[in-house]
């Protein structure tokens, strides 16, 4: 007798893939007390970072706050395993302030490892996911390429890119993933068969250099800041201080783009042998330099893709072009030119799917239980991923629970503003978070994620008491200085005045409210200090947070009346069995879509492309006489 | 939608009916009624909590201290009204000119114009009317915003329409710029922005305001000027309207005008359209009839847009000249010395010491027509507008949306130099290019991203 067993396991959650979305996802899930499997092709490969090595930037350091007041681990683990730290954007407004840290990569993965291996309920499984199981519209669980099956009350779905992955570079291309780690490529037919539209993308990664054949001498150093902010609200910037490691500035110049307009046609990219849609926000080299013909040079970052290694990432110059092409490239640019390629540069195709088949919760339309998180949605970027995967984790548990699942709307958090632009708009290239995007992004700080999020995230479950009570504690004091410092009063003496000369503002006749003064551009709270006797000394978090509120806040208030408009329309919910061909009166192009996407709400339906005032107008009528 | 926001809009037809109804609803309708309506002869101030709903009130409606109408104002209290809404009806004069100076007044407080179905679509939404009737209202509503549509976009001069939309790509490339750099920082350098922002808003603040003007320009285009002719009898007054009039093809109407006065003849002159009042004749008179008549006259003098004067060349001046010549002072107004034709009689120095231009005019050989209607167009469109050329804003909403934009770029010109940080300044040119793109019926969408991403190479 030689008769195969069937294995089968029963979980709650089955996650695909343990990316910088699965981790988020599963961990979430497995919090919330369910019990979860989390897939990777390889176990080496757990959260890692496969292109560039930083956590941050503009708006995604929102998105990492977010999820860190949520509940999440990606601010934990990134204060754990930064080697650099900047507040980008720090001389400007408020709202765009965006922390970012350079990673240490491979500490960055194995400090996730670690966590996903400590936590309760979190099973770790090295398996290819071939296919997904589903009985009437419903998912039921996964089988893996040996012909397990994994039974699951709901599947999160986050492949990253490596579906049906392609590495390519001049004329050589591989199915693989990353780094050489295996595709898979099983599972898309299973998508496909459950009714579910597949498309194909692209992204891309520059070559990695040997620092030892770097000249950095003719390089600008960027330092990190002297005052780091942590990324979690749960560190104070004592408890993360360490040395810092510098990154390094340098250009292309003519000769580097004359190297790559003359091998243009060698571009896989420009020969069409790449079919994917690459990233506006990201294009390769090649396409910088064909697209922007009159820019004399571009920025190229040279940063560190850890302390583990000489391995530097070389920002900025992402390619396809043939190995002989990268290296005349890279060495036409100023301290390269020894440069020794220790990784070439290649862009990478991927399936995805149009994220406009998903609810607002992640969860497909088509298929109960089944969610999608990262960059198999068509989003880009390791923060995008994370914020998907624990919204998704989340209502993954919300689904089994029978309850109503977590939304976060466009006025509560970037996260918000990410998941309705994919799922409500969609997108025809890598998705990336911009701060443009966001309308109400003066409500939406790095510094009042917190405050937006936290008691959602002690709601959900994933905020400890101790945690939310430290939260509540430090809301109070905020708003106890806010009050305090509305209520001081300056006189108009001698000594005021001279502290009003020293700091270059106009001095006063009459005596003002604190506050007044806080408002004027050549002051703020820190420098008030001298004229406020009663000022007790808080923490930065809190000062800074009493700064923002007071100096904006005529614009903060113009934004928070119309988020109050916005949510009147949010509020409108759609039931989901309407009939829209019923309603009568709607557009054609109107009627398709609405009936594609089948938003929630009339908010998110006058978001849809293609839907006119009219027939949002129609739509209320509709509703009301229902 | 903007369901709490106070709409009001025409409830009778545009056009020359005797007299228009305006309504207002919202929960702002009483504050601004009490803020431009003075109750009675006394012109007291109006607080709508004193009096009862379905009440109506005599009074005048006045935009600060200049008073535009004498109106009636009904009061409907929600929930018993139309849109179940506070409602305020407003009863005025006919013509739209009046009804236009108010509307725009009311929207002033921050009270926006209804779109067209909007009352009855509120009256729907709020349980007004029946649901028997909501299939028909959604056609309604489906009509008028294709026609609003039309309106906005096609009937839009397409001039107008390439300035706005260049005033929006001129706003759109600075937002443009600024989000690039808050996006990417290190690509792009904002320092200083505040000063070169500041020299490229100007002078669409300029754009927007030589519209903004044109629309009182354009109002007179498409509205004609109201004119009355003045001069004691016998000078030629009906002499002068009878050459117009066989000379300009004059539709002769009985057009209700909007002071309760007859607009006997609309006549094309030039570029222009002269709304002429019928007036009798001023001289000295103890008649009864006659004073109430010469009365009536000054009265149009007073409310009249243009006066003209006629003097006979042939006589000498006399002290009921002096009288008509007192008349004028400080108004628009056309001298014309009639019978060039005869011997001049009259004494010129008069009249130049008193710094007044006159034309010599004779209806018989049409001398001095030609002056007349080249003074007229100057006055009327000075160095603000070519009507060949120049674009001029014709409609009520379209002026009310570049006063808008007006307004949020003198925000971002304000924030500048106050030194507010640039991602703030967007929130005021977001706002000013919506507003313009109501008018060319573009809605907001991903034009702002799409153009970040086609000026500027972003991302590492």
């Amino acid at each position: 007798m030689n008769n195969k067993q069937i294995i089968e396991y029963n979980y709650d959650v089955a996650v695909v893939g343990a990316g910088h979305a699965g981790c988020e996802a599963s961990l979430a899930a497995a919090r919330l007390g369910y019990k979860t499997v989390v897939f990777t092709v390889s176990i080496d490969s757990i959260a890692m970072m496969p292109c560039n090595p930083n956590i941050g930037g503009t708006s995604k350091g929102h998105l990492v706050r977010e999820i860190d007041a949520l509940g999440g681990e990606i601010g934990i683990n990134i204060d754990k395993t930064f080697i650099q730290s900047k507040m980008l954007n720090s001389s400007k407004g408020p709202a765009v302030h965006s922390l970012r840290a350079q990673a240490d990569k491979k500490n960055y993965s194995a400090e996730m490892r670690k966590t996903l291996e400590n936590t309760d309920n979190l099973h770790i499984r090295q398996a290819e996911v071939t296919k997904i199981l589903t009985e009437d519209n419903i998912v039921k669980g996964v089988v893996t390429s040996s012909g397990t099956i994994y039974y699951a009350k709901a599947v999160i779905l986050c492949t990253g890119v490596y579906l049906k992955a392609k590495c390519i570079y001049g004329d050589v291309s591989s199915n693989t993933g990353p780094n050489g780690l295996s595709a898979a490529n099983s599972l898309s037919q299973s998508l496909i068969d459950n009714g579910i539209e597949i498309r194909r993308f692209k992204t891309g990664t520059p070559a990695r250099i040997d620092k030892r054949t770097i000249d950095f001498s003719v390089m600008q150093e960027q330092k990190g800041d002297e005052d780091i902010t942590p990324f979690s609200f749960t560190n104070k910037p004592s408890d993360i201080e360490r040395e810092q490691i510098s990154c390094w500035l340098t250009y292309t110049n003519e000769t580097t783009h004359e190297i790559i307009k003359e091998n243009i046609d060698r571009s896989p990219l420009f020969a069409g042998i790449i079919e994917g849609t690459g990233p506006r926000y990201c294009p390769s080299i090649e396409d910088k330099v064909m697209r922007f013909a009159d820019k004399e040079r571009h920025q190229i970052f040279i940063e560190p893709e850890g302390e583990y290694t000489n391995e530097m990432y070389i920002g900025g110059m992402s390619t396809s072009l043939p190995e002989d092409v990268q290296y005349n490239m890279y060495r036409s640019i100023k301290g390269l030119e020894n440069a020794h390629i220790v990784r070439n540069g290649y862009a990478i195709e991927y399936d995805c799917i149009n994220p406009q088949q998903l609810k607002l919760s992640l969860e497909f339309k088509n298929i109960s239980g089944l969610f999608g998180a990262g960059q198999i949605n068509g989003s880009s970027g390791y923060e995008e991923a994370a914020a998907q995967g624990i919204v998704a984790g989340i209502n993954a548990v919300k689904y089994i629970e029978n309850k109503e699942p977590l939304i976060i709307d466009r006025s509560e958090g970037y996260i918000g503003v990410l998941i309705d632009d994919l799922v409500t708009k969609g997108t025809n290239e890598p998705y990336r978070m911009m701060t443009s995007r966001a309308e109400y992004r003066l409500l939406l700080r790095q510094d009042n994620a917190d405050y937006r999020l936290t008691p959602i995230g002690h709601e959900v479950g994933l905020i400890s008491e101790e945690r939310y009570n430290k939260f509540l504690k430090k809301m109070e004091t905020i708003n106890a200085e806010i009050e305090r410092v509305r209520k001081v009063y300056v006189e108009a003496n001698e000594e005021t005045n001279a502290v009003l000369k020293y700091c270059n503002t106009t001095t006063i006749n009459t005596g003002t409210s604190l506050s007044e003064l806080i408002k004027r551009p050549e002051l703020n709270y820190q420098k008030t200090a001298p004229l406020d006797k009663e000022r007790v000394a808080l923490e930065r978090e809190v000062t800074e947070q009493v700064e923002n509120m007071i100096k904006y806040e005529g614009y903060i208030d113009r934004q928070k009346r119309q988020v109050e408009q916005y949510k009147k329309l949010e509020s409108k919910r759609i039931p989901d069995n309407i009939d829209y061909f019923k309603v009568g009166s709607l557009r054609k192009e109107a009627i398709q879509k609405l009936d594609s996407i089948r938003p929630s709400s009339i908010g998110q339906a006058s978001r849809i492309s293609g839907v006119s005032p009219a027939d949002i107008s129609v739509l209320l009528v509709y509703l009301k006489g229902k | 939608m903007h369901n709490t926001e106070t709409i009001t809009a025409l409830c009778t037809s545009f056009g020359n009916a005797g007299i228009h109804i305006i309504r207002i609803s919202g929960d702002k309708a009483f504050y601004v009624i009490g803020k431009i309506f003075k109750k009675g002869k006394s012109q007291k101030t109006f607080d709508v909590n004193k009096y009862d709903s379905h009440t109506i009130h005599y009074g005048y409606i006045f935009d600060g201290n200049k008073c535009i109408d004498e109106v009636m104002v009904s009061i409907y209290k929600a929930p018993n009204s139309y849109t179940k809404e506070d409602v305020i009806e407003i009863n005025c004069h006919g013509g739209s000119f009046v009804a236009r100076n108010i509307i725009m007044l009311i929207t002033k407080f921050d009270v926006r114009m209804a779109e067209p179905g909007e009352f009855s679509k509120r009256a729907f939404l709020n349980g007004r009317i029946d649901l028997s009737q909501a299939e028909a209202i959604m056609d309604v509503i489906k009509s008028q915003n294709d026609y609003a549509l039309k309106s906005s976009v096609g009937h839009l001069r397409g001039d107008i329409k390439t300035s706005i939309e260049g005033i929006r790509e001129n706003i759109l490339n600075e937002m443009a710029f600024i989000e690039a750099s808050l996006d990417d920082p290190e690509h792009y350098e904002l320092k200083d922005y505040g000063n070169i922002l500041y020299e490229k808003i100007m002078p669409e603040i300029g754009k927007l305001e030589k519209l903004s003007k044109s629309y009182k320009e354009g109002r007179i285009i498409s509205e004609g000027i109201n004119t009355v002719i003045i001069g004691k009898p016998n000078v030629g007054k009906s002499s002068f309207l009878n050459y117009l009039l066989n000379e300009n093809k004059a539709i002769v109407t009985d057009i209700p005008g909007t002071t309760r006065d007859i607009i006997e003849y609309s006549i094309n002159i030039g570029n222009m359209c002269l709304n002429l009042i019928d007036t009798a004749g001023i001289h000295k008179t103890e008649d009864y009839i006659e004073k109430i008549g010469i009365e009536k006259t000054l009265e149009s003098i007073n409310k009249a847009q243009l006066i003209i004067c006629i003097f006979d060349m042939s006589r000498e001046f006399d002290e009921e000249d002096e009288y008509v010549l007192s008349q004028i002072k400080g108004r628009n107004s056309i001298v014309l010395l009639n019978k060039s034709d005869k011997k001049c009689n009259i004494d010129l120095n008069r009249l130049k010491d008193n710094n007044i231009d006159y034309i010599a005019f004779s209806t018989k050989t049409g001398e001095g027509f030609d002056l007349f209607t080249d003074k007229l167009e100057n006055m009327f469109y000075s160095d603000i507008i070519d009507v060949e050329n120049e674009i001029f804003i014709t409609n009520v909403r379209h002026a009310e949306a570049i006063n808008n934009a007006v307004q949020s770029l003198k925000l971002v010109i304000d924030n500048i130099l106050n030194k507010m940080p640039e991602d703030l300044l967007i929130i005021d040119m977001m706002d000013a290019y919506n507003s313009l793109g109501e008018i060319t019926g573009d809605t907001v969408g991903e034009q702002l991203i799409d153009k970040i991403f086609a000026e500027f190479c972003m991302g590492k």
